[in-house]
């Protein structure tokens, strides 16, 4: 007979699985999660609460850039694109990391339409992973709720 | 037989981005390590004695002792590269260029793969040099090059008690059981200088495992952290 605590837990192993097969996340939010102990339970929400944050600003100062009547600083643009790819790259978010490799390319070849296009896309991808990722806890907190434990999810 | 604790390896981690402070120390204490982090290559200069500091007023502290953190040994230097103001590079050159802590080895992060920039970080003398995100595996490698240091302090410490050397006592208490001549321990103390010296670039996990594992009983002796 299935407890609660076990269909959830079937449940968010699944949602795990389906994140990383959409391409939301990669191996590196796997190597987060293991970083993440009894002594740091809270790690991976730090992180994650730290790239969020970044990315508001970081989106903020890229629209402000492209905003400019007159000449935009594609440099400035893609200051900001740079330092989104990296910590992006170092939480995982692998559709935000691909976004902001396109974006760097439409910089450097000062494609202001293209520009303006991909930083909409980035807005958009950004918040959908936050939104996804506030499920992932959510499960998380009614699977210890149900008095179950979260289980390790096998990407491979 | 003396079975000692793994020693505390002391890392100093230099990154000014919040975020990726927040990881490497993870990633560092996950590793068995102490971990201070700083923001910037001039606090990272600062808490290694290397520079005054804004607060410190003391004419005499200047050039005669490091101003502060003079008893907190620093095994390891990890910096990322691109930093405003002061980069990874003008800090390991200024590391490199001091007697007082030109042994610590310096490891450098990026997360752009720029060939010209690893060879000249290596080159000024780099232990390693880390594409991020960096991972835990990374670091795992790093424990040879923070041991040969730790090893060869603790050495240094024993050779400098002056006249014991000469005399024949054992100069520090290495191993209740040990039944080495105290020149015994300098000739080992010269040959880590003479492989540490040779090995100055990329330096193989392997070479440093096989020179530290048959010393086992160092790791009993604490140095003061």
């Amino acid at each position: 007979m299935d407890s609660l605590a076990a269909q959830l837990q079937m449940q968010y192993r699944n949602y795990i699985l389906s994140l990383y097969q959409q391409g939301f996340l990669d191996d590196q939010f796997t190597e987060l999660k293991s970083l993440q102990d009894d002594g740091s339970p809270d790690f991976v929400a730090e992180v994650l609460s730290l790239f969020f944050d970044d990315c508001v600003k970081l989106v903020g100062n890229m629209a402000r850039a492209l905003d400019q009547t007159g000449t935009v600083d594609f440099s400035q643009v893609g200051a900001s694109v740079h330092q989104l790819k990296d910590s992006s790259s170092s939480v995982g978010a692998k559709r935000v990391k691909g976004l902001c490799i396109t974006f760097k390319e439409l910089c450097e070849a000062k494609n202001y339409e293209g520009c303006v296009r991909c930083l909409q896309q980035v807005d958009i991808e950004y918040k959908t992973l936050k939104a996804k990722l506030l499920d992932m806890f959510m499960f998380e907190k009614q699977i210890v709720q149900a008095g179950g434990i979260i289980p390790q999810v096998d990407i491979n | 037989m003396v079975m000692a604790a793994e020693p505390q390896f002391h890392v100093l981690a230099v990154d000014d981005s919040l975020f990726d402070r927040k990881l490497i120390e993870r990633l560092l204490q996950k590793a068995s390590c102490q971990v201070t982090t700083v923001d910037s290559g001039y606090k990272a200069l600062e808490f290694l004695g290397l520079r005054e500091g804004v607060e410190i007023n003391d004419p005499d502290a200047v050039s005669t002792s490091p101003v502060i953190h003079q008893e907190v040994e620093v095994n390891l230097i990890i910096t990322d590269y691109c930093m405003p103001s002061m980069t990874g590079y003008d800090l390991l050159k200024e590391v490199k260029e001091s007697s007082a802590c030109k042994n610590i080895p310096v490891v450098i992060m990026s997360s752009e793969n720029v060939p010209a920039r690893i060879s000249r970080c290596l080159e000024e003398g780099a232990e390693e040099f880390f594409l991020k995100p960096v991972r835990l595996a990374d670091l795992n490698k790093l424990k040879p090059h923070m041991m040969k240091t730790k090893l060869k302090n603790q050495k240094l410490e024993e050779i400098e008690t002056p006249s014991k050397v000469e005399s024949g006592t054992v100069a520090a208490v290495v191993e209740p059981e040990s039944e080495v001549e105290p020149k015994q321990i300098y000739l080992q103390v010269v040959q880590q200088e003479e492989q540490t010296v040779s090995n100055n670039k990329r330096k193989s996990v392997e070479e440093g495992l096989s020179t530290h594992r048959s010393r086992p009983r160092f790791e009993g002796i604490t140095t003061a952290v």
